[in-house]
């Protein structure tokens, strides 16, 4: 294990008199010396493109080891770390780089030796170790400066575990440079190779408002941070950032030398290497804590006894035995489950358990309901529950003989004895009041005050709505979707349609008592589509027109909700509601809420009041939702304030989604929106859903993060569950855990189809577990920890303040590399920072996340897009949450038009930009495209139809369907990348 | 006698006035002493085809506590141009329209004749009526199909420029916009929640967003229409939308589980019914007309629960204090009224059902506000259709016979005071020189709201002599008495009518003789019972029969003649005669007695013998019983068990029924089918007639009796035998032996037995 680590020099944080801020540091590219790291991308010329991502991967070419980074260069490129002599500068870019040795023992001193282990060990001891989260400011810390230093992107680096040398430093960008992105004034040209981060702010990448296209020019300021800054994770760097920082890195302070960008793990190699081992293989669940491929790895998954990873992904495959080793290590054990995760088309999709009148067949005592986990015994008569061991009859029904090896002889014929994942179906018992559920209800919901008409945003929805009703969600065998559908629009007031079949034209009521909700009508609200289909028509041609002279500006919003609930109610179903709504509700209703944006609050000890709902309504709302199986999803428009964090609570907790655009525009924002709109009602869900997760012996679940409502400690109510939403399940120690038997999860989601038919969808999991630690640091998935730490920290955001949660990260982060340093790794001089082959790029991702802008509040950052970016997350599968805090970044120049694959991403760094180059930049939600100042013309030319680059109307949010291959590919691209998305991304 | 009795006649044909007394007891002691008070009934509105409206308006008297207009009663000196007010002899002048009069040349307010007059106040801008239909959809499909095209042949009965509006209810009430192209709209309301009505204006969006100083003046008398013509739209505009619109009423759509009423929002309904008009036209002529097919079961105004296993409340539980919504409900009901008596709109109930509809609790809606009350089996009955057809009958004049928003005030002169008015209507409150302390139904006031009437809705009203004994009279003296009555039309217009009357003065020491005979026993009997019933309203019935009793024995005390001790020396002058008897039917009447009937029935009967003139009252009273043999030509006869017999056909009308009754030998013979034998032809006429008679009554009366054709022995023939005397009863039956009439099973007292008890009573010095 120790060999893997990463020895990295200690980011001293030595204060560089004007980082930042002296355009001098910056190289313009273009010298000839300037081959970056990765100059495939960098190089305009598309016959770089020829280097793809492989060519780059310098596996099995261990440089020479002494030298510095030789290996990182990759053979194809120059040497790096002499490029930038020059500009030595501030930033870190010092020019010595630290040697970069392909193996630890080679390249340096022993690393596990003890000087350097004492050394850290007292430099931890103090404030880390044994008073986590004190606060203590390291001595070496020199500023708060939350912004990564050095964004060190490195070129893609070898897999092999790569030492950074003690001696040559890197320094940490001096704090200043960090505090203050947005101030300093960056000199157009960016591209400094030494790729230091420079003042990008952090969380400028998710204002919408700069597009790329618009800061193409020479002025071209900071914006293009945009993109770099969260993914500049120097993972080096946050020493400097943060008081109380990992002090492992902060070897001898060697204030000088700067850590060299490139050195630092790359987290593009990580993925390049992980799908170059592991794409178009089979990856077979077989073995009892199996590593999985990473999430961006492509690979089919076979279900052999484990629930895919697609389903549920564990922070670590091989718990801890013991608590105490668990507390020492501090690595979060968690689940990060999804329960009805897309499938891909090659892989099988899950079998259905029909037990009839029996049910399933479950554990007397703990209630697990059976699964590859539980030992038959006594010639199949009985059972021997694997979590809690008690030994069950097996009922008659159920009775089958044992093989020789004590299996069944039908093993291989049940689902639910061979497989990891499958689903019941439910019997009576499992209902609400034993009856058999009915069909969902689709509600739709349109706000049809002032703005909403004015802006076209009521005709918009009434047009698509004609057109995505026929694509309502129904079982593959089904020929019509058994979902109902229901309209309600409003504004101030409430109006109710009957859409009855056999009616001539809708019929409209008007429930003016919005304090006291109720839904006007039984029959005729809720209608088969098919059936009402020419009233429905009928309807939706009426509604614009109806309000067209409406000037009612003021709206409500509790009540909206609660009169979906109630008509769900009333027709006695589970069903979403689908909101459309674009204010601040201030007219006179429960749940009515106030202007309470408050910059000033950034940054102190209230800034939580900021994320909180306003009224408790809400919250009761959504009690009520759940328990009635009304799952609201939230389509907001707003243009100005409207307090997303009370309106998002509902469809939190309810398993709903959210979608916001800000200050919709009809010719802008319209596709996107009528994407999310049609993807949100085709996806695949569940309604009515309780989610629990039994886990065997020793260990168990203690706390659930995502969009539910717990009722009480165990069991996850959602209204409904998408095939897009999470849950983040913690586990704890109870008891002492056994390496023989391992671990074992099993969570089982009941759930109403969307036909209405009641079922039980059980996956099961089972873990290794170990007493040594080095088991446990190598079966980490740091997609996972990234994910669980993401979640804890922004559900904490409503109760502490920001920088506390920031200073528990960063202490958290270092006390598990720490550890890691001090019992799996070899000795190795202090200075070196040794990081687990698991969790090389953690700490680039933990900054990532630390420079969100949930944790990192800033004056231009809107509350509402805190709030909205916070309630993203919460609900965020693994996949997601690793582009969204490190967001890819493509190099759209080197595309090679013949080929459908994507080019390879590079680091996203706002260094690897370059003027001539143009990028592409995803991070789930929203895409930019970026152009540089110098961008071949023929490429501008085939993707936007103009001339230059003068002519790009950097407004637009669709490119154009040119019909040349440069368009044509990038826009399959981008269609490859929005697949896989919950969220139609802004362009 | 003649005399009186044609005085009294032609009294009543001109001013649609009846007095108890038409010589006045002169002194308050002595008045007192009368036993009936000095009252009369008057018909506001009596249907007078031969008197013109005149085109201008009244003449007041100008001292301002008076206000008495100009009438034939007062002295004028023509050559001064002065006029004096015959109640306060303040001395006027005489506008300066009226320069020309001379007594040739008088206005019509000055003519004898015309001691009733008409008024048209050509003030202000006329506004439409409004008729808002309150429909409950919990009906049984073919009551609602029925109720349905009631109402949409209503739609054509009324003027095209009237304004209509409907409201709907069940278990929702929905107010539906009838302005509305291309989709139906309707605002919902919750039907359990009691709303004040600024919450219903604000939520029906009725009221302004309360716009500031700055408002845009002509802007908003524009604005005002437009807002309230979402709900109440002219009948022309919309025809084919309403008409629609019923059509397409659906039933309640809300599931009734077994065992459960349907839950019926009526009091929430009503409630957003009087909220809308209020808010939209207040004092403006307006009906609300409340279907109902059932008793209200929830919200505010609930009568009775959901549960059907728990029946809707009795006379018997009402007594055992065992009625559990009846306090609440009343009040909710009495809070509306009270409402929309202030704004001047009346509300009708048309209740059908077979149970009861909670018309106990509603009553005070119609009763206060003058509307109807109707009640029947079922929409489905020609009872219930030609009763509503019947409401918006016209009379000569091509008008409806209803008038709105009527105020009726009384002034007296000095000697006399109001004490108060038992009608359809409520008080204003206003306090006057001429109003008693001492309160005899509605007092307290001189002036009465009776926003619905109609030409028969006739008024008790009761007076107070209060001349002191030692301030006589002069010889010759008359007191008198003006009725000013404003209302609006049926057109529109704003009316005044206004009746002047006057009668004599006379000293009851001197001349008894002459206060008898000038007493009006059929007046007299319905103004008592109007008291009774009045009083029955707020006590126990027993306490009621007896102060009747007590009345009727000191009034025979005082006016039979008799020697002490000697009931058989009892005689009652002919004025008197037939007073006692009316007492008899009255203490049996439904109007007094609860037994055999619900409390709604009771409500129903109540809320007619209220409304309905001196004739009407009187068949209440005392139904009229016809009978038709081959012996001679139909006769009345007497309304006893004796004049049932086998050879004939009774016709009774008690005003609620007509019921035919075929004696014994006359059903055989029907039975035998002698009417269809051409030889036979007479019996054939013979069973026709009453049925033609019984047509007539029908045509004429409002509401529509409930009709009954039955025979001897047949089940509904209860109705005949439970109005008519019991002379003959199990009891003396072979006493009285086999020769005529048929028994009555029965405990009750018969008329002789009544009236042998009254005289021992009378002559007895004890009481």
């Amino acid at each position: 294990m120790s060999q893997q680590g990463y020895v990295a020099t200690p980011p001293y944080s030595q204060p560089q008199p004007g980082i930042g801020l002296s355009p001098p540091h910056y190289g313009h590219y273009g010298g000839p010396s300037h081959a970056a790291s990765s100059p495939g991308m960098i190089k305009p010329a598309g016959p770089l493109g020829a280097a793809p991502p492989g060519g780059m991967l310098p596996q099995g070419h261990p440089p020479p080891g002494p030298h510095q980074f030789g290996q990182n260069g990759a053979h194809a490129q120059g040497p790096p770390p002499q490029r930038f002599p020059g500009p030595p500068p501030v930033s870190s870019a010092a020019p010595s780089y630290p040697p970069y040795s392909p193996s630890t023992q080679s390249s340096y001193p022993s690393p596990g030796s003890s000087a350097s282990m004492a050394q850290l060990g007292s430099q931890l001891g103090a404030m880390h170790i044994n008073s986590y989260g004190s606060g203590a400011a390291p001595p070496s810390q020199g500023p708060p400066g939350p912004a990564s230093a050095a964004s060190v992107q490195g070129p893609p680096q070898p897999p092999q575990p790569s030492i950074l040398q003690p001696g040559s430093q890197v320094l940490p960008p001096p704090p200043t440079a960090l505090n203050g992105p947005g101030a300093s004034p960056l000199p157009p040209p960016t591209h400094r190779p030494d790729g230091l981060p420079g003042p990008a702010p952090p969380n400028a990448q998710y204002q919408p408002a700069p597009l790329p296209g618009q800061t193409l020019g020479p002025g071209y300021p900071a914006q293009q941070a945009n993109y770099g800054p969260p993914v500049a994770g120097a993972q080096l760097s946050y020493p400097g950032g943060f008081p109380g920082g990992p002090a492992q890195m902060a070897g001898p302070p060697q204030p000088q030398k700067k850590l060299d960008p490139d050195s630092v793990p790359s987290p593009i190699q990580v993925i390049e290497s992980d799908r170059a081992s592991r794409v178009g293989q089979v990856y077979a669940t077989n073995a009892r804590g199996q590593i999985p491929p990473l999430v961006t790895t492509d690979c089919v998954i076979q279900d052999q006894g484990n629930a895919s990873p697609r389903y549920i992904r564990c922070t670590t495959y091989c718990l801890p035995c013991t608590s105490e080793m668990a507390k020492q290590a501090q690595i979060p054990l968690a689940a990060i489950i999804t329960p009805f995760a897309t499938i891909p088309s090659n892989e099988t999709p899950l079998y259905l358990v029909n037990h009839g009148e029996a049910g399933p067949v479950r554990c007397n005592r703990c209630k697990a309901y059976m699964c590859p986990f539980m030992q038959f015994i006594e010639g199949g008569r009985r059972y021997q529950c694997g979590f809690c061991s008690c030994v069950n009859d097996v009922p008659p029904f159920y009775f089958q003989h044992l093989d020789h090896i004590g299996r069944r002889l039908d093993h291989y014929e049940k689902p639910e004895l061979s497989l990891g994942s499958y689903e019941y179906v439910a019997t009576l018992d499992y209902c609400r009041k034993n009856k058999p559920p009915n069909p969902p209800a689709f509600i739709f919901m349109i706000d049809v005050s002032y703005s909403n008409i004015k802006n076209g945003l009521v005709k918009l929805i009434c047009e698509e709505l004609k057109t995505v009703l026929e694509r309502l969600p129904k079982e593959d065998q089904e020929e019509t979707s058994a979902v109902r559908v229901g309209f309600i629009t409003y504004n101030k007031v409430l109006h109710f349609f009957n859409v009855k079949s056999n009616l001539a034209q809708p019929q409209m009521m008007v429930v003016t008592d919005v304090s006291e909700v109720f839904v006007p009508l039984l029959d005729g609200f809720l209608v088969n589509y098919q059936e009402s289909q020419s009233v429905i028509h009928n309807l939706l041609d009426q509604i614009p027109e109806m309000f067209a002279d409406s000037n009612e500006n003021e709206t409500v919003f509790a009540p909206v909700i609660q009169a979906g609930m109630e008509a769900l109610k009333a027709a006695d179903c589970p069903g979403k509601l689908f909101i459309f709504h674009s204010s601040l509700p201030t007219a006179e209703a429960p749940g009515k809420l106030k202007n309470r944006d408050d910059k000033k609050l950034i940054n102190t000890d209230k800034e939580k009041i900021l994320f909180q709902p306003q009224a408790n309504v809400y919250e009761s709302l959504a009690k009520d939702c759940v328990a009635h199986g009304c799952c609201v999803t939230l389509f907001l428009c707003p243009s100005q304030y409207v307090d997303v964090a009370s309106l998002g609570l509902v469809p939190l907790l309810t398993g709903g989604t959210l979608y916001k655009y800000n200050g919709f525009q009809m010719h802008l924002d319209s596709q996107q929106f009528l994407n999310d709109l049609r993807n949100d009602i085709e996806k695949k869900i569940g309604f009515d859903a309780i989610m629990r997760v039994r886990t065997s012996t020793g260990f168990r679940a203690t706390d659930f993060f995502g969009g539910i409502y717990m009722n009480n400690t165990t069991d996850a109510e959602m209204a409904a569950i998408d095939c897009d939403k999470a849950v983040t399940v913690e586990f704890k120690h109870d008891d002492k855990l056994s390496e023989d038997t391992g671990a074992l999860i099993q969570c089982a989601v009941l759930y109403t189809t969307v036909s209405g038919q009641r079922r039980l969808r059980i996956h099961n999991l089972a873990l290794n577990c170990s007493s040594q630690l080095a088991d446990l640091y190598k079966s980490c998935e740091t997609d996972a920890l990234v994910n669980f730490f993401a979640k804890s920290a922004f559900k904490a955001v409503l109760h502490q303040p920001l920088k506390v949660i920031r200073e528990i990260l960063v202490n958290q982060t270092a006390h598990m590399l720490a550890c890691y340093r001090k019992n799996c790794a070899s000795p190795s001089a202090a200075s070196q920072l040794i990081l687990p082959d698991s969790m090389k790029v953690l700490p680039v991702y933990m900054n990532s996340l630390l420079k969100n802008c949930v944790l990192l509040g800033r004056p231009e950052i809107s509350t509402d897009e805190r709030a909205y970016q916070r309630q993203l997350v919460m609900t965020m599968g693994v996949a997601d949450s690793q582009l969204f805090f490190y967001p890819q970044l493509l190099p759209i120049h080197t595309l090679d038009v013949k080929s459908t694959t994507l080019p390879a991403a590079i680091r996203c760094s706002e260094t690897r930009l370059s003027e001539e180059g143009i990028f592409l930049l995803a991070n789930g939600l929203n895409m930019f495209l970026w152009l540089g100042v110098s961008s071949p013309p023929e490429l501008i030319q085939g993707i936007f139809n103009v001339p230059s680059l003068a002519h790009v109307n950097t407004d637009m949010t669709l490119l154009p369907e040119v019909g040349n291959p440069y368009s044509q590919t990038l826009r399959m691209i981008m269609g490859i990348i929005q697949q896989k998305r919950p969220y139609s991304m802004k362009f | 006698m003649a005399t009186y009795l044609e005085f009294i006649q032609q009294n009543e044909e001109r001013d649609g006035v009846r007095f108890s007394w038409n010589v006045w007891p002169s002194s308050r002691l002595e008045a007192t002493r009368m036993v009936v008070p000095l009252a009369c009934l008057l018909t506001p509105l009596k249907e007078r085809p031969d008197l013109p409206p005149v085109q201008y308006e009244p003449v007041l008297c100008s001292r301002p506590t008076c206000k008495a207009i100009l009438n034939p009663l007062c002295q004028v000196d023509y050559r001064a141009k002065l006029w004096a007010c015959n109640f306060c002899f303040q001395r006027n002048q005489f506008p300066p329209a009226y320069a020309g009069i001379s007594e040739v040349n008088q206005p019509a307010e000055l003519m004898p004749q015309f001691s009733t007059i008409e008024y048209v106040v050509q003030r202000g801008a006329p506004s439409p009526l409004i008729f808002l239909y309150v429909v409950d959809t919990c009906l049984e499909e073919d009551d609602l199909q029925a109720l349905k095209e009631s109402l949409q042949m209503s739609l054509s009965l009324l003027p095209p420029d009237a304004l209509v509006g409907l409201i709907t209810f069940g278990r929702m009430v929905q107010v539906h916009e009838l302005s509305c192209e291309g989709i139906s709209k309707s605002y919902v309301f919750r039907g359990t929640k009691d709303l004040t009505a600024k919450q219903i204006q604000d939520m029906l969006g009725l009221t302004k967003p309360a716009m500031p100083v700055q408002p845009v003046r002509p802007a908003q008398p524009q604005e005002r229409p437009s807002v309230s013509s979402r709900f109440l739209q002219p009948i022309h505009k919309i025809d084919m939308n309403l008409t629609d619109l019923l059509g397409e009423l659906q039933r309640d759509p809300w599931p009734v589980p077994q065992g459960k009423r349907p839950l019926r929002s009526t009091g929430v309904a009503l409630s957003i019914a009087v909220g809308l008009l209020e808010g939209t036209f207040p004092n403006t002529g307006a009906r609300i007309m409340l279907f109902t097919g059932g008793p209200p079961t929830q919200g505010p105004g609930m009568v009775v629960g959901d549960e059907l296993k728990v029946p809707i409340r009795s006379w018997h539980d009402i007594e055992k204090d065992n009625a559990r919504f009846m306090k609440k409900a009343t009040k909710h009901y009495e809070m509306l009224a009270n409402r929309t008596a202030a704004n001047g709109h009346c509300i009708d109930i048309y209740a059908c059902a077979l149970d009861q509809t909670g018309l106990l609790e509603m009553k005070c809606c119609p009763n206060l506000t003058g509307g109807y009350m109707v009640m029947g089996d079922s929409f489905n009955t020609s009872l219930f259709k030609q009763t509503f057809q019947r409401i918006f009958s016209k009379d000569f004049n091509g008008n409806f016979r209803m008038a709105f928003g009527a105020t009726l005030e009384v002034k007296t002169s000095r000697e006399l005071k109001v004490a108060g008015a038992i009608g359809p209507c409520v008080s204003l409150n206003v306090k006057g020189p001429c109003v008693s302390e001492n309160e005899l139904g509605v007092g307290g006031t001189s002036q009465w709201k009776i926003c619905g009437l109609d030409p028969t809705n006739t008024l008790g009203i009761y007076f107070e002599v209060v001349n002191q004994h030692n301030a006589p009279i002069p010889q010759g003296g008359r007191g008198a008495i003006q009725f000013v009555t404003h209302y609006q039309h049926s057109s529109t217009q704003r009316r005044i009518r206004v009746t002047t009357v006057a009668r004599n003065w006379a000293d009851v020491q001197s001349q008894l003789k002459h206060i008898e005979a000038a007493f009006d026993q059929e007046a007299a009997a319905v103004l008592m019972a109007r008291l009774g019933v009045f009083r029955a309203e707020s006590e126990e019935g027993p306490d009621v029969l007896r102060w009747l009793d007590r009345q009727l024995i000191r009034l025979c005390q005082k006016f039979g003649q008799y020697n002490k001790e000697d009931p058989v020396s009892f005689r009652l002058s002919d004025s008197f005669s037939l007073y006692p008897q009316f007492m008899f039917h009255l203490r049996r009447s439904p109007f007094l007695q609860v037994f055999n009937n619900s409390p709604d029935e009771s409500s129903y009967y109540r809320h007619h013998f209220a409304r309905q003139d001196l004739t009407q009252s009187l068949i209440m009273i005392q139904p009229i019983l016809y009978s038709y043999s081959f012996h001679g030509p139909p006769e009345p006869v007497l309304l006893d068990s004796s004049s049932i017999l086998a050879d004939r056909i009774l016709l009774m009308d008690t005003f609620f029924q007509i019921v035919i009754y075929l004696g014994e030998t006359i059903a055989q013979w029907r039975k035998a089918g002698y009417q269809d034998m051409p030889e036979y032809e007479n019996f054939k006429h013979l069973l026709q007639a009453p049925l033609d008679d019984a047509q007539e009554i029908l045509q004429a009366r409002f509401p529509m009796p409930r009709y009954i054709h039955t025979e001897h022995g047949g089940s509904q023939a209860r109705f005949l035998l439970s109005k008519v005397n019991p002379s003959q009863t199990h009891n003396n039956l072979y006493a009285w032996g086999q020769e005529t009439g048929a028994p009555i099973l029965t405990d009750d007292v018969s008329l002789q037995v009544f009236m042998d008890h009254l005289k021992k009573l009378a002559v007895s010095s004890a009481c």
